[in-house]
């Protein structure tokens, strides 16, 4: 496993008068429904652990009233935990003094949007360059130093354009590009590609995924759309009524759900599309047949693998050695909808 | 049955001594700090009367290029600032000049003071539960008292004169620019003002970044609230000796002379109508930002 970035752990947070007393009342129990009819508070988030991993992109989904944007506004105290431990890179995020967390925020962590959050009174280069000017730095300077950011994401000649005259899918682009400018390790988005068309959805995810192969930063995603999270997250976690119910690599999510609400969550999905080969093979030994990428997804392999004689395939890495095989038994079982209890006798991995 | 028919009211006596208290322990403060508080408004007194005499010997060609300038300057519109320009001249052509650079000199410095009080207040307001609490009845207090009732503790403290009027206009024209600029800011978009502080901006930062910049807007109807009122309490400010539009009004209705009283009352309305288009159209060039307007 790779270097945790940030590490969340035992996370509480109840909205109400009296907080404070009344995780005890959910440590010893007591469940969101009766906190709310009992003593009126409501439960946001229950017993959150958390370790994110440097340099890749996580995913936090649940659907809406989860609590996921107020688990990713913990991470930069947004909003102040009721109870609980956050650690990034080796931090004390919740001692922070007032000061100390500006400098946190200016400096380690940034954030995109849902609704863009951009400042409709300034430019597209004054608003990119807005981290920069927080920090210090003189709007002029700042305006320099964040073009670049701007070329990155394709807005080259949009800088003195207004928000307001850009479409959703440029003005996020100035969001992104926002965060980015101030070169924080830690990058917070906020169902950042949620408010966007289908397929300008796909051409951000694109942006950001190239990004990110090369920048290699500390991503929180928050989504509330399956495919995005599996399109883009290297884990992902399931947030439900405030409670984590599963999280890891999202493979095993698809191929391994733990309880009835995922496999409700991921019965809708295209499994040929999102299940990678690696996931399903048979490790060690090669067979006859082509070969294809472990990355690959079913979709990608089916037809190779139809033609051929023997109905099966070679799994390489990306050195072209051969790690091992797959069949159409394999794929086959990997297709059908897995319930909670596997009864396949094929264990995967 | 005597209790039911008759209100439980303080004896007639008692009522007297309630009454005389009040007004004897305010006498005591008038005279005991009157004089201080006179000194105190010194300051304010000699800028009115340097801006009103500024205006009145200003030649009048000079103020009408003026007043077109400041009108082209808000509103960028040719029919707004020749409008001003005609308004202008029609006032004079019927006598009314030196009045109207009166009224002008004490309306704008009104708003200068409701401007430079108003907006704190409302930012205060805006980030303070507490302030609001205690300001929002004062507030409503200020805009429903009757004039006259508060005239009274104004005039015992100043007598009568410049201050007191301006002080009264005041009262009266505050309460819009507080409230509007306090809801300009509550109305800032979440989101907006969740970016300045996740970047880590400081509280000045988000306040004069962001906050005010988007509450502009907003600001801007309440100043032309405020201008707005401050020129319908013109006629009650001459009242205590405030030179003016209301001076002539005031007269005729003592007189009953229709003709002077209704010439006075539209060269007022002629200022408000002139003032609200100026700062509206202002306001709505501030806007213009916030809509897809291809430029």
């Amino acid at each position: 496993m790779s270097e945790i970035a940030i590490s969340i752990k035992g996370l509480y947070k109840i909205f109400g008068k009296r907080p404070k007393k009344m995780v005890q009342y959910v440590k010893d129990g007591m469940s969101k429904a009766d906190l709310l009819d009992k003593y009126n508070h409501v439960l946001g988030l229950k017993d959150i652990n958390i370790d994110i991993p440097a340099h890749q992109i996580s995913v936090i989904m649940g659907l809406s009233g989860s609590g996921k944007s107020t688990l990713i506004r913990h991470i930069n105290r947004l909003i102040e935990p009721t109870d609980g431990q956050i650690n990034a890179y080796g931090e004390d995020v919740l001692s922070m003094s007032k000061a100390e967390l500006r400098e946190f925020r200016r400096h380690k962590t940034s954030m995109v949007f849902q609704k863009f959050g951009l400042h409709v009174h300034k430019t597209v280069a004054e608003n990119v360059a807005y981290g920069l000017v927080v920090q210090g730095i003189s709007l002029n300077k700042a305006k320099e130093d964040s073009h670049k950011w701007l070329e990155r994401v394709g807005l080259d000649g949009f800088e003195d354009y207004y928000p307001a005259q850009l479409s959703g899918g440029m003005q996020q682009r100035v969001g992104l590009a926002r965060a980015l400018a101030t070169d924080a390790d830690i990058l917070l988005m906020d169902e950042a590609f949620s408010a966007l068309d289908p397929l300008i959805r796909t051409d951000m995810q694109d942006i950001l995924l190239t990004l990110q192969q090369e920048l290699k930063k500390t991503i929180v995603f928050i989504t509330h759309d399956l495919d995005e999270a599996l399109r883009i997250g290297d884990n992902i976690a399931i947030l439900r009524d405030g409670e984590v119910i599963q999280q890891g690599d999202p493979q095993n999510i698809i191929l391994k759900p733990e309880n009835d609400y995922i496999v409700d969550f991921i019965q809708d999905i295209n499994r040929s599309r999102v299940i990678r080969i690696k996931s399903i093979m048979q490790k060690g030994q090669s067979v006859k047949g082509p070969n294809f990428h472990q990355n690959d997804v079913l979709e990608d392999v089916l037809p190779g693998i139809a033609d051929g004689s023997n109905h099966e395939a070679n799994v390489v890495d990306d050195n072209d050695t051969i790690i091992g095989s797959i069949d159409l038994k394999r794929i086959a079982l990997a297709m059908a909808r897995p319930a909670v209890e596997q009864t396949s006798d094929v264990t995967y991995k | 049955m005597d209790f039911l028919d008759k209100f439980p009211a303080m004896s007639r006596g008692e009522l007297r001594d309630f009454k005389k208290s009040v007004d004897g322990s305010f006498s005591e403060f008038t005279g005991e700090y009157g004089e201080a508080i006179e000194v105190f408004f010194d300051p304010l007194l000699y800028f009115l009367v340097w801006f009103e005499k500024l205006l009145i010997s200003t030649p009048w060609p000079i103020t009408l290029l003026i007043v077109g300038a400041l009108a082209w300057a808000g509103g960028r519109s040719i029919k707004i600032a020749t409008g001003a320009i005609l308004a202008f001249i029609t006032i004079g052509y019927f006598g009314m000049w030196k009045d109207t650079m009166s009224t002008l000199a004490i309306v704008s410095v009104a708003t200068l003071i409701c401007i430079s009080i108003g907006i704190p207040m409302g930012i205060l307001m805006a980030r303070s539960k507490v302030a609001q609490a205690l300001v929002t009845p004062l507030l409503d207090i200020m805009q429903t008292i009757p004039a006259f009732v508060y005239l009274i503790p104004v005039v015992m403290l100043l007598g009568i004169g410049k201050v007191p009027g301006l002080i009264a206009v005041c009262i009266y024209a505050l309460p819009p620019i507080v409230r509007l600029t306090k809801l300009g800011i509550r109305l800032v978009s979440k989101e907006a003002s969740e970016a300045p502080d996740a970047f880590g901006a400081n509280y000045r930062q988000r306040l004069f970044g962001v906050q005010i910049p988007l509450a502009l807007p907003n600001i801007f109807a309440g100043i032309n609230q405020t201008i707005m009122m401050a020129l319908s309490m013109v006629v009650i400010a001459s009242m205590i000796g405030v030179a003016g539009l209301g001076v002539p009004v005031l007269r005729s209705i003592s007189n009953q002379y229709l003709a002077l009283g209704l010439l006075n009352g539209l060269a007022i309305v002629a200022l408000a109508i002139i003032f609200d288009r100026v700062t509206q159209a202002y306001g709505k060039r501030l806007q213009k930002h916030q809509y897809g307007d291809h430029s």
